[in-house]
């Protein structure tokens, strides 16, 4: 996937106009910010053969929540808090859930999905949530090298989350976990806990990702992020991470989430209408997991 | 002879196992045939070609005397075969009707047809002499029902072969005897009857003619079950001479390795107390269902036990999981490699590494690649692995070298106790010589050893005591030198009062 996304940047850069400049450069990383700092936290979920369904409306909910608590409180750090614990609590609710009490992820996180999103409509009471205190804005608006802070804070999550999946025990527990449970069990790995953990963590990130997209919108808006959940699992599998779990690979996440970035930024800058940007972008999808598959094939 | 079944000298191999060598009997018409042999003699392969779930390698299976080539397992439907297995093959949530007719339902203009679907069930059930509405799903049925279901079915396909697999496993005295009262008619009728059993007693009810089979091969037909004794049986069914594959030698033994106090959990009938010393290698042996594997994993905590404790080195445990399990060095090694054991899409070094990299990494999180790939590399070494690299892939290794992979997982900590089920199955002779070398090896370094098997032989071979399990008890504990293969092997099977055979023991 390294090699394709390569050769599709070098011919976009090629043939489409101003797409190889610093400006669009870092518009394009900056666009792909929410996105890639969740699926560090996904690509977890994915590789114990989970996922989770519910990170949009967590994005959405948590800004809001923090727009309301800044709002009210004045302070920026309360705020901030009150988003990412927001956050944990629902990504500890579906790791109890699914793990603990043992219900399939895709009903246990599709009802978190909607509670979430409902929430965010109801704390906000359905309008957009404006924040003025000026020192919130640093999350999202400053930058630093020229490049945004958003886009740091994914370049750190990819690291950070990379070392988390390759060289901790946590990291190899889950990808062990999805590729045989009933094994992962016998071999004294803590299913339920490591389980847990992840979700956990995938709620906290999550709600730190939409505190900082609420600080680029400096508001809370609660229609936000409708469809994110399934732009990071594309993202994920499009870098050759498996759905049914035990695959995953940091460097095939960052590959996947600059792979759906740059299409993206390419039919903008040519101005396709986004009618037909959906239908690239599941194209692409599709493409590519059936390339996976043929790969597969032919390997065994 | 017109009508019958024959197996001319079929033969089945799969990867370092020749599961069926030149197998020859034939089964006439109106009679049932038995099918004896101890777990592993290839009874069940048998029944797989004869379903055409496997294919033979050699030989020929021909109906009425005409060879057949099945390719799918409608094909040995459409001859007129049809296998009814110990688990039975039911969808659970369709109607006893809708079952009976599978893949075939009546239909009219591509609608299936409920009258006459109604009509014929009655109709094959009431033959059957059973009152089960057509519309009940099976999943409300008890398993006597399903299984007069499951006749029904084959009925419906027209089978001149019905071939039974441990039909009365789970079935009451009462249950029996109508299941025998429908066989017996079936016979009548010019049916050709299969059946498969350990219970020797059922045998001289019901059947008119046995074949032993014992590893892959025939050892004998009876063609008349008056002149033949269950000590003759039994006798065919073990009789083989034990080549040295075992290299046995005494060890020293001494001190608790392991004492397991009124364990109870699911699959057990009682509360088990068993121990093990330092050094000594227990085998459990018992027929399949006996509750050996429940046994392991209820001392492993991999299932929660109900009742009892479990110390090791002396040390009792709170059995909660299999984490806190291996902390004690307590280690448990799966029956089911593939299931259980293997993370198939890791490599060889994080399959070893995965239960102990506790030990080998930074303050317990950080891995630390370098002491992982000593690690590895040393026990790929020790023992004697076969792989192109650390890296590659567990699934492309041999069933053996999957085995030994597993088993250096374990080997990677501290050890006080091994917990082994079934560490050979599948796995050809050689490699099965080098795991028991690794199992003396360890045991000499003071390790307790407790190898379940179905192989007498094996059990045999490798112990220095052997426990008896039979219907999720333990029933006898035997030194090396009281064991031989017809007192475990009358021990582990059912009792059988009326035949006499457990009183000659």
């Amino acid at each position: 996937m390294a090699i394709v996304f390569v050769v599709l940047f070098v011919v976009i850069s090629m043939f489409v106009p101003n797409f190889f400049s610093w400006i669009n450069m870092s518009g394009l990383a900056l666009s792909v910010a929410t996105v890639g700092i969740i699926a560090c936290t996904m690509v977890f979920c994915l590789a114990a053969g989970d996922f989770d369904l519910s990170v949009g409306s967590v994005v959405a909910c948590a800004g809001v929540l923090a727009a309301v608590v800044i709002d009210r409180t004045n302070s920026a750090a309360l705020g901030i808090t009150a988003g990412i614990l927001a956050g944990g609590v629902v990504g500890l609710i579906n790791g109890i859930v699914i793990a603990g009490i043992g219900i399939n992820a895709l009903i246990t996180t599709l009802a978190t999905m909607q509670i979430a999103r409902g929430l965010s409509y109801i704390i906000s009471d359905g309008k957009a949530i404006g924040v003025r205190e000026t020192s919130f804005f640093a999350l999202g608006i400053s930058a630093w090298l020229g490049v945004p802070t958003p886009v740091w804070i994914m370049i750190v999550c990819f690291i950070v989350f990379g070392v988390l999946l390759n060289r901790t025990t946590f990291g190899r527990n889950n990808l062990a976990i999805g590729g045989n449970k009933e094994a992962a069990h016998l071999a004294g790995i803590a299913v339920t806990r490591t389980k847990i953990t992840t979700f956990t963590m995938q709620g906290l990130i999550a709600g730190f990702a939409g505190v900082i997209l609420a600080s680029r919108m400096t508001s809370g808006q609660p229609a936000t992020a409708q469809g994110l959940e399934l732009q990071v699992i594309s993202a994920c599998v499009l870098g050759g991470v498996s759905l049914t779990g035990g695959v995953a690979t940091m460097s095939g996440v960052v590959v996947g989430v600059l792979i759906m970035g740059t299409v993206q930024n390419a039919m903008n800058l040519l101005n396709i209408s986004t009618f037909y940007q959906y239908v690239a972008s599941g194209g692409v999808l599709l493409s590519a997991v059936l390339v996976d598959r043929l790969k597969q094939r032919s390997r065994v | 002879m017109t009508h019958c079944l024959q197996f001319e000298s079929v033969s089945k191999s799969f990867p370092g196992v020749k599961a069926l060598d030149s197998v020859n009997f034939s089964v006439a018409a109106g009679s049932v045939h038995a099918l004896l042999g101890e777990n592993g003699a290839g009874k069940s392969t048998l029944l797989k070609i004869l379903s055409s779930i496997y294919r033979l390698d050699n030989g020929k299976l021909l109906l009425n005397d005409a060879e057949q080539h099945f390719r799918s397992a409608a094909d040995a439907i459409h001859a007129g075969i049809a296998v009814i297995y110990q688990e039975l093959h039911l969808v659970p949530e369709m109607s006893v009707a809708e079952n009976l007719f599978l893949g075939h339902l009546p239909c009219r203009y591509g609608i299936v047809d409920r009258k006459t679907l109604q009509k014929y069930t009655l109709e094959q059930l009431t033959v059957l002499g059973e009152d089960i509405p057509p519309s009940t799903k099976v999943s409300r049925l008890p398993v006597a029902q399903r299984q007069m279901v499951e006749i029904a079915k084959a009925l419906t396909r027209r089978a001149k072969v019905i071939a039974f697999d441990e039909p009365t496993s789970s079935l009451s005295d009462q249950e029996t005897k109508k299941l025998f009262a429908i066989i017996r008619e079936l016979k009548n009728r010019g049916h050709m009857i299969i059946y498969v059993s350990h219970r020797l007693e059922e045998i001289f009810e019901i059947c008119d003619a046995a074949t032993v089979l014992r590893d892959g091969q025939c050892v004998e037909t009876f063609s008349d079950m008056s002149k033949v004794t269950s000590n003759d049986l039994v006798q065919r069914m073990v009789g083989r001479p034990i080549n040295d594959i075992y290299h046995y030698e005494r060890r020293p033994h001494g001190g608790s390795a392991l004492e397991v106090r009124e364990l109870m959990g699911p699959g057990l009938a009682e509360p088990a107390s068993f121990s093990v010393e330092k050094g000594e290698i227990l085998g459990v042996f018992g027929l399949i269902g006996a509750g050996r594997t429940e046994l392991l994993k209820l001392t492993y905590g991999a299932t929660r036990a109900t009742a009892g404790t479990v110390s090791v080195a002396g040390k009792p445990l709170r059995l909660t999981n299999p984490s806190t399990t291996i902390r004690s060095g307590l280690m448990f090694c799966s029956e089911d490699r593939k299931k259980e054991g293997i993370f198939p899409l890791r490599s060889v070094m994080e399959n070893i590494n995965l239960s102990t990299r506790h030990s080998l990494s930074v303050r317990g999180w950080l891995i630390n690649e370098r002491r992982e790939r000593e690690n590895a590399s040393r026990q790929v070494e020790k023992l004697i692995i076969k792989t192109p690299s650390l890296r590659q892939l567990i699934v492309y290794l041999s069933g053996g070298n999957q085995q030994k992979v597993v088993l250096a997982r374990w080997l990677s900590a501290a050890i006080n106790v091994m917990l082994l089920d079934e560490p050979t199955r599948g796995i050809d002779v050689g490699a099965k010589s080098e795991i028991y070398s690794i199992i003396y090896d360890l045991a000499r370094q003071g390790i307790g050893i407790v190898v379940v098997s179905s192989e007498l032989p094996e059990v045999l071979g490798i112990s220095d005591r052997i426990l008896v399990m039979r219907e999720g008890r333990i029933v006898a504990s035997l030194l090396r030198s009281e064991s031989n293969e017809e007192r475990l092997l009358y021990l582990a099977l059912p009792p059988t009062p009326s035949s006499g055979v457990r009183s000659a023991v």
